[in-house]
């Protein structure tokens, strides 16, 4: 028998514990493949956040460290010092963790250039705590902690991490993608498949959002999720490439 | 044992004087301590350091009565010269200071130090006072640790050693005609 | 051979010989001389130094590096030691080797920048959340620095463990001859391979982890490191006593601020009076025997803690004398150092 599917080996056997319908999973199968198509995932070092994905070093078979809330990038960019320049290094953060808490650690690694690769999944809200409006909750949308819906005028606005950061010098490759269809799965796969061949190229950070979903929070079906992220959030944050330096290379 | 109080405006060679009293004390097989003030205060405004050098271990590095008084400007002299020990030495640089201490009980000496070295070396000013100090040690720190002491701290500079020591002979003689 | 060093930059030079490599730190007078020192001298080893956007990042920076199985440090002075205290709950949580300096100055708040030992508890009794210690040093003198500092990697590493060095900006600031041991050759160090997560392809992932969601895995890890503070207690708790066989009045003072007593102590013998000091080296874990078994001299009439601070370290004597004797406290604070006379005059008073 021929088998068509499999898991990526760098994911462990441990089932996953998201939400039924949350991308989270799709997400950590994608780093995973990307990775072992590479030949990077034996070797690799992880450095999982918290929030959602706290649990990350259940899940990758690879090093992982547990960082304190928002200071993954500061954690990676240490262990970049450390060890071989060629074993691969990842954070993935969630947007309180990468865009609040994290902001400074995450400009101040991009602005360094730190050749390690950042996953951040965006979508919109505190998922782990229950529902309280993130950095990059759009306007309009109810939160535990705006329940009237995101008031600019009153709880300010939402961030967009990736047109900020293609600012910035340091960053080698940023872009957005999300996974609410197959076709966008793939080219997000395709993204951060880049995004960590620019890391092997020593290029410096590349950054990849995923505009991503959370039925539970939101109070949402799976597919009422998908739909949502397809029409308000990729309406909110496009989808595209903000800064491609082996572009500019050419 | 001397505790030595120097002060003065930053930028006059106060913190560096003490060094060489600490390297030359060093030189000398001799514990010491050196002592700066810090912060704001270094940037343009007064300076102070604390140096102890003695033949036994060092207890406190801070100087509650110093033996030695160095001041390099009038506020200096106002701030430390009621806390110098009776009988103790207070010395002034007379180019900048003009006034005289009040004590009775100090030795006290007006040395034109700026004007001495300018003759031999226009930035040997603390090197020249150095000198100045050693009779007034009494033969704890010999010239020749002293002469050290110039060779180690100008080590990356060694085209000026040669005017420093000049300068530090300088002050031995001066300072002799006033102490046996 | 002997030379004048700053006391800032003989920790920092200390460091290197003990086979650091790493460090990571954000400037705050009165300790910039260790960053800067680092700064030049860490790639002239091979090391690697970032001047971090914080010091929250500083001591998460801190925390990959030694999870990653590197000798690293960062340093700071009190405020700066306040932001970090989450990270250093997670280092000790997380059992990783490093060690800490903190150059006090003057609080609460923003203070001043002069020096004081206001951060004692902070130091001694967890300082950021949860049930944890690091292991305290207080040296008193520049020697005493470098001695510590070179041997603290091990003893840091001896129990997977953060360890901090406490000084204050007296002996951050002030030069006195020390002579720094020889260059550690890296290949003698501990090896880490077992835990640390450097990127392995042996199939065995390292996990560098401070969550334990489960109550009962939690108060496991709990009690496993307080089994290793006990262990900590029994081999590593140091202190100098100063002139106390006869000594009828005991100072108890640690760091710059011993210095002073042991001035006093030789001035107030001079007068007749029977003065010594107790010196705790290690602040934790805390000299509790050698002060308890003091208290029970007859001769002794009464403890005087020293501090420049309102009062720390004098709960811990207390603790220690247990009621036997009466213990005072002399401090000052604000940055201001009281001076030998002060404390001279002090005992002869309430004599």
């Amino acid at each position: 028998m021929k088998i068509v599917a499999d898991k990526p080996k760098m994911l462990t056997e441990t089932p996953l514990h998201y939400c039924p319908g949350c991308t989270h999973g799709i997400v950590h199968r994608l780093v995973a493949e990307v990775l072992d198509e590479l030949g990077k995932a034996d070797n690799a070092i992880g450095v999982v956040p918290v929030g959602c994905s706290v649990f990350g070093y259940k899940y990758f078979r690879c090093d992982v460290f547990e960082a304190a809330h928002g200071r993954a990038p500061a954690v990676a960019s240490a262990i970049r010092r450390v060890v071989n320049p060629d074993n691969m290094i990842f954070t993935y953060q969630g947007d309180g963790d990468l865009a609040s808490i994290g902001m400074a650690e995450t400009v101040h690694a991009c602005t360094r250039g730190e050749n390690i690769t950042v996953i951040f999944i965006n979508n919109g809200i505190y998922g782990m705590t229950g529902g309280q409006m993130a950095p990059t909750t759009m306007p309009g949308e109810k939160a535990t902690t705006c329940i009237y819906g995101r008031d600019p005028k009153v709880n300010g606005n939402p961030v967009h991490m990736c047109e900020m950061l293609a600012t910035l010098t340091g960053p080698a490759y940023i872009e957005r993608v999300s996974c609410y269809d197959v076709p966008h799965v793939i080219k997000a796969k395709a993204a951060i498949k880049k995004a960590f061949q620019v890391q092997m190229a020593k290029k410096g950070l590349s950054f990849i959002e995923v505009v991503a979903n959370c039925p539970t929070n939101y109070h949402q079906t799976p597919l009422e999720s998908m739909q949502f992220v397809k029409e308000k959030g990729c309406a909110f944050y496009p989808l595209g490439v903000f800064k491609d330096i082996t572009k500019e290379d050419k | 044992m001397q505790k030595i109080i120097i002060s003065g405006f930053g930028g006059q060679g106060v913190l560096s004087l003490g060094k060489f009293i600490s390297y030359s004390a060093i030189e000398q097989n001799l514990n010491t301590s050196w002592l700066p003030s810090y912060g704001p205060e270094m940037r343009g405004g007064t300076a102070n350091c604390s140096v102890i050098y003695s033949a036994e271990d060092i207890a406190a590095p801070v100087i509650d009565h110093p033996d030695i008084l160095i001041a390099f400007n009038e506020p200096s002299l106002d701030k430390f010269e009621g806390s110098v020990k009776a009988g103790g030495v207070i010395i002034t640089n007379s180019d900048i200071v003009h006034k005289k201490t009040t004590r009775k009980d100090v030795k006290f000496y007006q040395v034109p130090v700026d004007t001495l070295a300018a003759a031999i070396n226009k930035r040997g000013a603390n090197v020249y006072m150095l000198g100045v100090l050693l009779p007034i040690f009494n033969g704890d720190i010999s010239e020749e640790a002293a002469i050290h002491a110039v060779e180690h701290v100008f080590e990356s500079k060694p085209k000026v050693i040669p005017s420093n020591i000049e300068c530090l002979k300088a002050g031995i003689e001066y300072m002799k005609k006033f102490v046996k | 051979m002997k030379k004048l060093w700053k006391g800032n930059e003989a920790i920092a030079e200390a460091a290197v010989a003990a086979g650091c490599r790493y460090f990571f730190g954000y400037p705050i007078t009165p300790q910039n001389e260790i960053p800067e020192y680092l700064s030049w001298r860490l790639p002239e080893v091979g090391g690697a130094f970032i001047q971090a956007e914080s010091e929250v990042s500083a001591i998460n920076m801190l925390y990959g590096a030694a999870g990653a199985g590197a000798r690293a440090m960062t340093s700071s002075s009190s405020p700066g030691i306040s932001l970090k205290q989450e990270g250093i709950s997670y280092i000790a949580a997380a059992e990783l080797p490093c060690v800490i300096v903190n150059m006090m100055r003057s609080g609460p708040g923003l203070g001043g920048i002069q020096p004081a030992q206001g951060d004692y508890f902070q130091a001694t009794k967890g300082g950021g959340h949860g049930d944890y210690h690091p292991i305290v040093f207080a040296p008193s003198s520049i020697q005493e620095f470098v001695d510590i500092t070179y041997g603290a990697f091990d003893v840091a590493d001896k129990y997977r463990t953060p360890v901090m060095i406490i000084g204050d900006g007296m002996l951050g600031q002030m030069m006195e001859p020390a002579e720094i041991p020889p260059m550690r050759d890296l290949k003698t160090l501990p090896d880490k391979n077992e835990w640390a997560a450097c990127g392995h392809s042996d199939g065995r992932p390292r996990i560098i982890n401070s969550l334990r969601i489960e109550p009962d895995e939690l108060e496991a890890f709990n009690n496993h490191l307080f089994k290793k503070y006990e262990e900590i207690t029994k081999n590593e708790t140091r202190c100098e006593e100063y002139l106390t066989s006869d000594a009828e009045y005991i100072f108890v003072a640690y760091g710059s601020v011993a210095r002073i007593c042991k001035a006093a102590i030789v001035e107030l013998r001079a007068q007749g009076i029977k003065a010594g000091l107790i010196r705790p080296i290690t602040l934790y874990p805390y000299p509790t025997d050698a002060i308890a078994s003091k208290a029970k001299c007859d001769k002794v009439k009464k403890f005087i803690t020293v501090e420049m601070s309102m009062g720390q370290m004098i709960e811990d004597v207390r603790l220690a004398v247990n009621g036997l004797k009466p213990v005072e406290f002399y401090g000052r604070s604000g940055g201001n150092v009281m001076m030998p006379a002060d404390l001279v005059k002090y005992v002869k008073e309430g004599k």
